[in-house]
Order: C-alpha cells, then structure tokens, then sequence
C-alpha cells in the first residue's frame, strides 16, 4: 500500500466539496430524491463515485470509518484525502458497506445523543430502476414513490432502524455517480 | 477576498458543521451540538445563523439577510457586507430572489419555495431554558419527551391570564416528537413553519447547537383542544401599503401620542407599495 495515491481528490476542494455538500444536503431533506454530489470525480474502483464524493466532503480526522475489505483498493486514496482514521464497526461515524450489515452492529446513538448514530454508506445495484418503494415523513410533501435496487433484507432492517427513531442510522445509497437518502425520519415500505 | 477561506471559515469546520446539519435534519427538532468557532462579531448578534450560512453557501448562492424583517436595520446590513466580502456572493433584498435567506426574529411574508433555505438566528435554542435550567435535566427530557411542565406552563397561563401568554418564541412539536424553540419570531409567524417548503436551519452560537425542520414537516404551535393555538397581528393596516395580513411594527411618531403600523417584513411592503 503506497501512501500517495495515484488518483487526486476534488479538483478545487473548497468550491467542490460545497457543491456536493448541497446536492447531499437536498438528498438528505427529500428522502429518495436521487442527486450527483460530483459526477465527474475520478475515485479508485470498485468505490462509486457518489461514495467518494459523500467522503471527500465530510469525512476528516475527527471522523471514524469502517470500509467493508472489498473497498480495501480504495483505503489509501481515502486516508489520503480524508484523514479519516479507520475504527471497528461499531464506532464508526460512517459505514462504507458492501452488503447490509446487522443493525446492531453499528453505532445508533442514544436517547439523548441520537446525532451519534453512523451514516451508512450502501452501493446498491441501481437507483431510479428496481422494485418500487413508498416513502413518507419529514420532507416529503405526500407518499412518494422511489425505485432502487436494494439489498435482500432491507424492508425488514429499515423497519427496525425507523422503529428506534429518534437513534439509527442514515443511509446514503449509492449507484455510480447517484445518491440517493435515507434519513431515519423516513417511513419505507413496498408500493 | 484575499486573506480568506471563502466563506470564512476553514474547510475542517465547515466539514463539522455540515455533519451537524445532515443529522438535524435526519432528526427534525432535536439540537445538534457543534464547535462554534469565534466569529468576528460578538453573541447575540447572528453567529450562529453566521456559520451555518458560511457551510452552506456557495459562489452560485444570492443571499439576503433580515433582522425583525427588515433588510435595512444595522445587523442584517452587517451581514450581508459580510458575506458580500469574505464570499464574493451576490446580496438581495428580495425573498423572491433569494436562494438563501438568513432571518432574526421574522419568516418573510412572502411564501418560500422549495429551492430556498431559510437560517434562523437562534439567541436560546433550549425551548425548556426557563422550566429547566439545567443542561443535562434539559436533555434527558428531550431523551424521554417528557414535556409535561411545558403544558403545565401553559395550562397555568390560561388558568391565570385565560390565555397563553407568549407572544414570541412560541414552542412547538416538531414531527410529533421534539419540542423545539422557533428562536424569537412572533407567534404570528409560527403557522408559516407549519409543512413549509424550504429547508429550515436553525443556528445558535453562544449555545452551539444546530438544529433542522426538513420540508413539509408537520410543525405544531403547542395548544389545548379547548384552547387552540391563536397567533396575535395588530388590529390594524400597514400605513405604506395598506396590508392586512402581515406582522406589524407598531411605530411611535411623535411625543403626543402619535403612532402608525408599519408592515415588518420591508421587502413584502415596498412590493406591494411599488
């Protein structure tokens, strides 16, 4: 593992790390609205764009991460332009999962520090195509309905981390340069 | 700009801050502590609202900035200067034309729109302050929704006064779960935050805590069923422009007595002047 990584970070770190703050931003306070946080930037495979970027922009020293090994190519370009350490599973800040992990195997916050619980970053297979979900809650103005190809298992685990509201995680899903989220506030079930 | 980050802050900070904002907004109503940073003006004077404005805006970004409404009042003018300088962003006084609107103490008249976001000045953002003093107490509270001694409080206003009896800062459940304070905007403005389509972010410096209304979500003005939530507007029409539907200031205009309603919200009436 080389400590310099081929690959750079946001060409113009200040102005790009903001944009794609704002497209997460809008992602974030419209559950299942599909962004491109940087859809340009240049990231080591097999990390989607979309995760990098998410990474990039708020990652840092302060941050724990936890990378499932199949990301383990991108470990140094992500130290490298993070800073961000890597800590177990359960103290990460955000999750960089291949599959969907065990819900309590990730940090969900307590009753009166529920902003503790991880951001769970997912790849997913595709966003925008696949089953049709309907989500309700704070920042939709009606039922909305979202496609995506999401991990077996997902309906039953979302269940599960909207039901402990106001501790869970957030989960940002990715597909290539997409992003797509889902806060914690929102309700998920099959349209 | 020379000298600055753009925006002011360093980007480690706003990396901070913009963390904090994507898990209020995960958790509507609920405070997000936050290192905040010194800023070149002292508390009470917008900086928290400051440095949320500074992690989010961007080069694209058209600010404006109110202080009880008014474009023209020494803070607001501060500010905007401010951001005009250590950002190079364009400034209104347009809400129309606004793409971020950072308020003390007012929600402009005209209705936001989903591409705008709104930044509260928050001078308390603890809504139990004065029933709990005590930060840890205060918190467990939020922990357990045990809000019981705020309805007492406002019980013992109607038992006593045979009405609520809080004209600003009037609390609020934020999506069914957190009371929340709306910082200190006249309980007229409170339905305005009721499903609102613009993201509303809410900044407290002194006390460093962020915290979010996402949009469209269901904002309720505490009440009883026998006593609804009933905001309070001066009986009257504003002098320039003749409206009656907004928030009016009350100005005195001479020693005997003398006196006219204005409207609050300055860039609303000198449209409807115009």
């Amino acid at each position: 593992m080389s400590a310099v990584p081929d690959l750079p970070g946001f060409p113009d770190p200040v102005t790009d790390a903001q944009a794609a703050f704002r497209a997460i931003l809008w992602a974030q306070s419209h559950p299942g609205a599909i962004v491109a946080p940087a859809p340009t930037l240049a990231v080591p495979p097999p990390l989607p764009i979309a995760a990098g970027a998410l990474l990039l922009t708020l990652a840092d020293a302060d941050t724990g991460l936890w990378l499932d090994p199949i990301f383990a190519p991108a470990r140094a370009w992500l130290r490298f332009h993070t800073g961000a350490p890597e800590v177990p599973l359960s103290r990460a800040g955000f999750v960089l999962a291949a599959g969907l992990p065990a819900l309590d195997t990730i940090g969900l916050g307590s009753d009166e520090a529920p902003q503790d619980g991880a951001s769970l970053i997912l790849p997913v297979a595709a966003l925008g195509e696949g089953t049709r979900w309907r989500l309700s809650g704070p920042g939709l103005a009606a039922s909305t309905d979202f496609a995506a190809a999401l991990p077996e298992g997902f309906a039953a685990f979302w269940a599960a981390n909207h039901a402990l509201f106001p501790r869970g995680v957030d989960v940002f899903l990715c597909a290539g340069p997409r992003l797509a989220a889902l806060p914690r506030s929102a309700a998920l079930e099959v349209a | 700009m020379r000298g600055y980050n753009f925006a002011y802050l360093d980007e480690q900070t706003k990396r901070m801050i913009r963390r904090a904002i994507l898990k209020a907004v995960a958790i509507p109503g609920h405070q997000v502590p936050f290192g905040g940073r010194e800023m070149p003006l002292p508390y009470g004077w917008g900086t928290g609202g400051i440095q949320v404005t500074a992690a989010i805006l961007g080069p694209q970004d058209v600010l404006k900035v109110i202080d009880q409404g008014a474009d023209d009042t020494t803070n607001a003018v501060s500010i905007r200067r401010f951001f005009a300088r250590v950002a190079g962003i364009a400034t209104t006084t347009r809400t129309t034309e606004a793409s971020v609107i950072q308020t003390r103490h007012r929600i402009p008249e005209t209705k936001l729109r989903a591409d705008q976001i709104l930044v509260y000045q928050v001078p308390q953002p603890e809504p139990l302050y004065r029933l709990e003093p005590s930060r840890v107490a205060a918190r467990r509270l939020h922990a357990l929704a045990e809000y019981g001694a705020m309805h007492v409080r406002l019980y013992e206003d109607i038992a006593r006064l045979g009405a609520v009896a809080i004209s600003y800062d009037y609390p609020v459940l934020v999506n069914r779960r957190y009371i929340t304070s709306p910082s200190p905007i006249p309980a007229f403005d409170n339905p305005k935050l009721h499903r609102m389509a613009a993201l509303q972010l809410f900044g407290a410096g002194r006390e460093k805590r962020i915290y979010a209304i996402p949009p469209y979500t269901e904002v309720r003005s505490l009440d009883f069923e026998d006593h609804p939530f009933r905001p309070h507007r001066a009986d009257g029409a504003c002098a320039l422009c003749g409206a009656r539907d907004s928030y009016l200031d009350e100005v005195l205009t001479d020693d005997r007595g003398g006196r006219m309603f204005v409207c609050s919200d300055t860039d609303y009436c000198a449209g409807r002047a115009a």
